[in-house]
């Protein structure tokens, strides 16, 4: 890639940062500069997230189906299957796949209700309810 | 209490930690791509069957934490690495660390790193940053990927020290120990290590889903995603392959232009001119695997989707493996002097 194709395309980071980027000058020697995004990724993020936000959605009507506990709702909000639910709650894997049922889920105990509600960084009646107050 | 440091930017993380870092024991003639070159960065794997964040699992470089280890390996520097169980020991000897006057290496989880955009904050757990000081209950951060120096609480930094799931951190720490010089004969000699190394990975790794051969594999594998997986899921998988390869810490072209970059510092060692062609080869591979990003982009946003489209983006794939092949048997032919 050449130093002036480097793109300077809107992206997420530009609130945040901009990135380095390793191109050649006009006489074939590598130099680094400062890129604002490239379109194509950007996009790729956002692909990414429509999906994601697709997949909250899908899991919140199963819930409201009673198709599968709330539990279901926050792995898909906090991006986390159920591996790293278990590492985060100490529950086996097995075990957080059993309490995706509704009726499973029920019975859970506060404390176990709690462990859940530590790890999606939530209150236990948001856990129940799915209706997350966050700024 | 801070310690003396100096913040550096750079395209990747693991680099930029390890070349600022390299800085505080007085060795400041090694760049990014230096780092990179020697700590054989390069590579490419497809794991199959395995998944993250509901896609293919896809990786442009080495395994996270080989860069600073080799590094500092064939330079001759010893390091302190550590990994705790306890939060409290973990903090309490990260203090006695700066206390000493060591900025230290730290492997984080991005998911609750408060100064990234949201949109970055995936639950991937390799994610390296620089602890230089702490002022009150915050501490001085150095994150190679950002512009300027940042901060992170107490509890912030404690949480992504901690953060679970695959390759858990569990609050690793490294440093170089002490300081030390190394001659131009010890950087050569390392230049010809980390270049063999990664010769060997590239070309001679078994099986077929790394190296040059992985990149052909999944060349292949796209070809098939379009009937396999229908056109949605496809496009997603796509789109994951392109972050994994342009996203922020890759100085773009999936590492490529990194690579070249560090041929041309290798030449000043080494004065060698296949190592200047070389790397020209290097960045014609970086050009290519951008081309195969707009291709895929047109793909997930749905301006085209035939499955001659996604043909040529498979044949891209293809040419890229052939270039980095003859790319790195040229490298492996190379008559060092030294």
């Amino acid at each position: 890639m050449k130093k002036e194709n480097i793109p300077q395309d809107p992206s997420a980071l530009d609130k945040f940062t901009k990135e380095v980027c390793y191109a050649v000058d006009s006489s074939g020697n590598y130099v680094t500069e400062l890129s604002r995004g490239w379109e194509v990724k950007a996009t790729a993020l956002d692909v990414a997230w429509k999906d994601i936000e697709q997949r909250i959605a899908a899991a919140r009507q199963k819930v409201l189906n009673k198709e599968a506990s709330p539990l279901l709702f926050f792995m898909e909000l906090r991006l986390m299957d159920a591996g790293i639910v278990s590492a985060y709650t100490g529950f086996w894997k097995w075990q957080v796949k059993r309490h995706l049922q509704p009726a499973v889920f029920e019975k859970l105990s506060e404390k176990k209700l709690q462990q859940y509600a530590a790890a999606f960084n939530v209150s236990i009646t948001e856990l129940k309810t799915m209706e997350v107050h966050e700024g | 209490m801070k310690v003396n440091f100096e913040h550096l930017q750079a395209a990747h993380c693991e680099n930029g930690v390890t070349t600022n870092l390299l800085k505080t024991i007085g060795i400041r003639n090694m760049t990014e791509p230096m780092v990179f070159g020697i700590g054989s960065g390069l590579f490419f794997i497809y794991i199959p069957l395995l998944k993250i964040n509901n896609g293919p699992a896809i990786a442009f470089r080495t395994q996270p934490g080989l860069i600073f280890k080799r590094t500092c390996k064939s330079l001759g520097i010893p390091v302190v690495r550590k990994k705790f169980s306890s939060k409290q020991e973990a903090e309490k000897f990260l203090m006695e660390c700066l206390e000493q006057g060591h900025p230290v290496g730290c492997q984080v989880g991005v998911y609750y790193l408060s100064y990234f955009p949201k949109e970055y904050r995936f639950h991937f757990n390799a994610h390296n940053l620089i602890v230089y000081g702490r002022e009150g209950d915050t501490f001085l951060v150095s994150d190679p990927v950002m512009e300027n120096v940042t901060t992170l609480s107490a509890y912030e930094l404690e949480r992504v020290r901690f953060a679970k799931g695959a390759l858990a951190p569990r609050g690793q720490v490294y440093y170089p120990k002490e300081r030390r010089v190394i001659t131009d004969d010890q950087i050569r000699k390392a230049i010809v290590t980390g270049v063999k190394r990664n010769v060997r990975d590239m070309l001679r790794i078994p099986g077929g889903f790394a190296g040059v051969k992985g990149i052909a594999y999944t060349g292949r594998k796209i070809k098939k995603w379009r009937d396999k997986l229908g056109p949605h899921k496809a496009g997603l998988y796509l789109a994951q392959l392109v972050r994994m390869q342009e996203e922020i810490g890759t100085g773009g072209g999936g590492f490529r232009y990194i690579y070249g970059a560090f041929l041309q510092q290798a030449h000043a060692f080494h004065p060698i001119d296949a190592l200047m062609n070389i790397s020209q080869t290097f960045t014609q591979a970086g050009d290519l695997w951008r081309t195969a990003a707009v291709q895929a982009a047109g793909i997930y946003k749905g301006r085209i989707g035939s499955q001659e489209d996604y043909n040529t983006m498979g044949d891209y794939l293809i040419e890229i493996s052939e270039i980095e092949r003859k790319a790195f048997e040229a490298l492996s032919t190379i008559k060092w002097r030294s």
